[in-house]
């Protein structure tokens, strides 16, 4: 039995960290109804350029604002560059875009910070604590629940944020209706900068715990294809979606690999939560959280 | 003044609903016919053939698979290889399994596996609908590359997961230089192409704009959604499946499941995209340009990087081509987001008034 919460408690732990990236998709979709595919070459983007700034010699309290920076810069130029003349173009089109964006972002990445693996200190060690293995036979690692003390923090700052700042306000307002937002005044532009702003700061927090995790190297990219499934089983507008998401998906899908994988001949982490998210959609197309669907002729 | 239709008038319903209604279209396509089946093979190299013709043909008809699903049908996919990859395994079981299968009969055996395939990844779309749905085909992807992975008996047991393609041989002739490989690719392709142009013309090409434009409204028409949307379903994954299995004899030889892997399908969809949602020029359109973009991008790169003696680093050149890739995607999406066919559009206009300006 402890065996079970041992992978239980694993699995929850490690969908927080698909959380964290799911959490930088549902911002950009609540705001500006863009699916955007990029969040994952942003992630790799903000890892690779924060362990660039330590190995040119910064020290990490001036490497994080720094790529803070930088990522801030970077979604200025998003906006400016591909979202604003797409403007009212069909949802699929600015979809296509990100992939393209996608595609840049890497490799400008590439380019800059050069192509090889590198490892990331962040000071925590991926070790079980001491005294849960001692006292209860569990393995539970201080880096997971570290990251998920980040994660929550995070997601606490991000709902003072969109609930008790001006600017977070009218992100709120423009995600539930451009034209009236537009009409009451809000700089649409403006706001849509922030929120990429806002989705590469998380990316950033995404990459180092990530990078820290797996290295950081090109494979990075591939944690948003763990983030879609978080996704859809949450809800793409909703914040909380993205949690609780993550945690059915980090949770599924241990168990299913542990418990059900030696019959099938493992490898299924990676199919298994798409299947699961499937599933679970059929019962409510609009995932756990989402806006409910109502079509009119 | 040469691309005029003034005075072609249409005597019947029959004339009036044609493939290609106007008179210069048809002496066009009859001449771009003539130049790929006849000028073509006598005058590429076999370099040209087997690393450009005949992976833009085979690329075309993935392409205008799943324009059928997402333009024609509306319903977004991001699985479009893993259907590829089903009608290469099933066509190559088939002529493993059946003695004497001939090819053609193997390929649209597959091409059927895929279809059903299709339908059956294609049900959630009765309940899902837009990303929901994208997201929900990705588990196809995942799922049935793994699956043919996994289960042995696909790949024959073959320890590395990697099928040899059988020769292909039809009435006893063999093809097995690029020039015949093209040449019955091109047979394949032109003669699908005609049908997805027909379908597109006709009810159920009709239904499925209908279901596209508003699935709610096409229902109060009157049209069966699940019947147009799980047909549409199969018929692109039918076209994704004989793709799949051409990609595999007559372009790769030797394939293991991992060559239909996300990337192709994002590849495709950018054809779909770039190209012109919901349309067949579009698809011939976007594969070309997605296929030749990197080939003109490498020697391009190459040619200055010699020619300026600059000798930029191999890891630099590839990264420069990503950038390049998507930073053309993202331009073309922002000058012409209806893709290349609509260039066309724009084109004829300016056909018909030719040599005057208004």
């Amino acid at each position: 039995m402890s065996f079970f919460f041992e992978v239980l408690i694993g699995g929850l732990l490690s969908g927080v960290m698909y959380s964290l990236v799911a959490l930088g998709f549902v911002l950009v979709y609540k705001a500006s109804g863009v699916f955007n595919f990029a969040q994952g070459a942003l992630v790799f983007f903000a890892a690779l350029t924060f362990v660039g700034f330590q190995e040119s010699g910064l020290p990490f309290w001036v490497a994080l604002p720094a790529t803070l920076g930088v990522m801030i810069v970077l979604a200025i130029v998003i906006e400016r560059v591909v979202l604003r003349p797409l403007v009212n173009q069909p949802q699929i089109t600015l979809f296509m875009a990100t992939i393209g964006l996608s595609f840049f972002i890497e490799g400008m990445a590439q380019m800059m910070w050069g192509a090889n693996v590198r490892g990331l200190e962040l000071g925590l060690q991926d070790e079980p604590i001491a005294w849960i293995s001692a006292s209860t036979g569990m393995n539970i690692s201080k880096f997971d629940l570290a990251a998920a003390g980040v994660a929550a923090v995070l997601v606490a700052v991000l709902a003072v944020f969109f609930n008790r700042t001006r600017i977070g306000r009218a992100l709120r307002a423009v995600a539930d209706d451009h034209q009236a937002a537009l009409a009451v005044g809000i700089p649409l532009q403006q706001i849509w900068a922030i929120v990429w702003g806002v989705a590469g700061a998380v990316a950033l927090v995404a990459g180092l715990l990530w990078g820290a995790r797996n290295g950081v190297q090109y494979a990075l990219t591939f944690v948003a294809l763990k983030a879609l499934p978080v996704l859809i089983l949450g809800g793409f507008e909703s914040v909380p979606g993205a949690i609780v998401g993550g945690l059915i998906i980090g949770a599924s899908e241990k168990l299913a690999e542990v418990y059900l994988g030696p019959y099938v001949g493992g490898g299924i982490e990676g199919w298994f939560p798409y299947v699961l998210a499937l599933v679970f959609l059929l019962v409510r197309p609009e995932g756990l959280f989402g806006e409910k669907i109502i079509r009119r002729i | 003044m040469f691309y005029r239709e003034a005075g072609q008038f249409k005597p019947s319903y029959a004339a009036d609903a044609a493939i290609f209604p106007i008179f210069q279209d048809r002496i066009g396509m009859a001449v771009i016919l003539a130049l790929a089946f006849v000028v073509v093979p006598f005058t590429a190299t076999p370099y040209l053939f087997s690393a450009i013709l005949i992976p833009f043909l085979i690329l075309s008809l993935a392409t205008l698979g799943l324009n059928i699903l997402t333009g024609y049908a509306g319903q977004l996919s991001l699985g479009t290889a893993a259907f590829m990859a089903v009608g290469a395994f099933a066509s190559y079981n088939f002529m493993l399994r059946v003695p004497g299968m001939p090819i053609l009969l193997a390929f649209a055996g597959g091409g059927v596996m895929a279809a059903l395939v299709g339908i059956l990844f294609g049900l959630p779309s009765l309940r899902i609908r837009g990303f929901y749905l994208a997201v929900a085909t990705l588990a196809a992807q995942f799922f049935i590359l793994w699956f043919l992975t996994k289960v042995g008996w696909i790949t024959n047991y073959s320890s590395s997961g990697v099928i040899t393609a059988q020769k292909m041989v039809i009435l006893g002739y063999e093809f097995n230089t690029p020039a015949a490989k093209y040449l019955l690719v091109l047979s394949i392709v032109a003669l699908m192409a005609l049908a997805a142009k027909n379908m597109a013309r006709g009810n159920v090409g009709r239904s499925w704009m209908a279901v596209r434009d508003m699935d709610v409204a096409a229902e109060v028409i009157g049209i069966r959604l699940m019947r147009a949307k799980l047909l549409a379903f199969a018929v692109s994954s039918f076209y994704c499946g004989v793709a799949g299995a051409l990609f595999a004899y007559a372009y790769l030889g030797t394939v293991e499941p991992e060559a239909y892997n996300l990337d192709l399908s994002f590849r495709i969809l950018f054809m779909v995209i770039i190209g012109g949602v919901g349309t067949v020029l579009g698809s011939f359109l976007g594969s070309a340009f997605i296929t030749l973009l990197p080939v003109v991008l490498s020697v391009t790169v190459r040619f200055l990087d010699s020619s300026l003696g600059l000798h930029i680093p191999e890891s630099v050149i590839s990264n420069l081509e990503l950038m390049v890739f998507g930073g053309l995607i993202i331009f073309f999406l922002i000058v012409e987001p209806h893709g290349l066919a609509r260039l066309w559009q724009i084109g004829k206009e300016k056909l018909r008034l030719w040599p005057f300006p208004h």
